[in-house]
């Protein structure tokens, strides 16, 4: 039996081609434009960071505090916990021990997880 | 009959349309000047009014309001700058990339207006940044912010890209910042930027 469909291979290479001149060529017509007509004009002003007219109030690359994230994890646990056991509880009557034992054991772990991040104070805002 | 030398128009009579890069590049800025988003007093509600449906500014290619001085290409001056504002405005105009255009929308903008006396009101924005185009009016009406942009329009459509009459964007040794003022104990310092433009001196009435 034939192949279906015969797929030329160049027509890749033509359209990878294309792709990157599309998104290259552009770049560097800009650039031969600026170094034939338009001279850069960089400045700290013009380069500082944008905060609605007002004077920059420093770099915003700077370190930022993980206790958020901490928190947001935190979150997470009961947030995966409750749709554990929201059809857990629906289902309840009909379930067997062997479930039930289950269940306690997941919510055992994230108990155990959260006593100990509790431990470590992430719960603590400061 | 004489032949027409110009060969442009010869073409033209055919159907084909040339143009040089200069004409290309300033029609293509020239229609899609978009302005920066920010509004100062009561004129900024006539510079809304004119991007609505009923005046409809979209026509001359200039309703993409940009929240980001990076991406503007034109700022309106719309109503009373107070002191305070001077330097957020100036800021603002150098953080704007080139090139970059000012409307000096009514009578504050231009020159303190009817809060002249004022001792707040700075008395024309034209002291620390470049103006293309002043608006006269308390407040103007949208048709004569129109009319500025389509004024503005004009003007970038004859600037020329090469030689000596070139805009300052275009000269390299031109500045595309300017100082930012800062609030002194009775003024604004300095009063005004004597390398933008020299503000007339309005003798006291006796």
């Amino acid at each position: 039996m034939e192949p279906l469909l015969e797929f030329p291979n160049h027509v890749v290479l033509v359209f990878a081609a294309m792709a990157v001149g599309f998104g290259v060529g552009p770049l560097i017509l800009a650039r031969i434009w600026a170094l034939t007509f338009s001279p850069r004009k960089p400045g700290i002003e013009k380069s500082s960071n944008y905060e609605c007219g007002l004077a920059s109030a420093g770099d915003p690359g700077g370190n930022q505090n993980i206790h958020y994230y901490l928190y947001a994890i935190v979150f997470l646990v009961f947030d995966v916990e409750s749709i554990f056991l929201i059809p857990f509880a629906a289902a309840y009557t009909s379930l067997s021990i062997g479930a039930l034992l289950t269940m306690a054991v997941f919510l055992l772990l994230l108990a155990e997880g959260l006593v100990w991040a509790w431990l470590k104070g992430v719960l603590t805002w400061y | 009959m004489s032949r027409s030398l110009n060969p442009t128009s010869d073409l033209r009579a055919q159907g084909v349309v040339v143009t040089s890069i200069q004409d290309f590049y300033n029609w293509g800025r020239k229609n899609s000047v978009w302005p920066l988003q920010f509004g100062l007093a009561c004129c900024a509600i006539e510079m809304i009014a004119s991007t609505m449906a009923r005046y409809d500014m979209a026509r001359f290619g200039s309703e993409v309001f940009r929240p980001s001085p990076r991406q503007a290409d034109l700022m309106i001056v719309s109503g009373t700058v107070t002191k305070k504002m001077v330097p957020q405005i100036v800021r603002l105009y150098n953080q704007m990339a080139e090139p970059k255009y000012v409307i000096a929308m009514g009578a504050c903008a231009i020159s303190g207006g009817p809060f002249k006396q004022g001792y707040n009101v700075l008395k024309g924005i034209d002291r620390y940044i470049p103006v293309d185009v002043h608006i006269p009016g308390c407040p103007p009406r949208p048709e004569a912010l129109i009319h500025a942009l389509m004024t503005l329009q004009e003007k970038i459509g004859n600037q020329q890209l090469t030689g000596e009459s070139r805009p300052r964007h275009l000269r390299a040794n031109a500045p595309s910042e300017f100082l930012i003022p800062v609030q002194g104990p009775h003024d604004v310092e300095p009063p005004f930027n004597p390398d933008v433009w020299n503000a007339p001196k309005v003798p006291a009435r006796g």
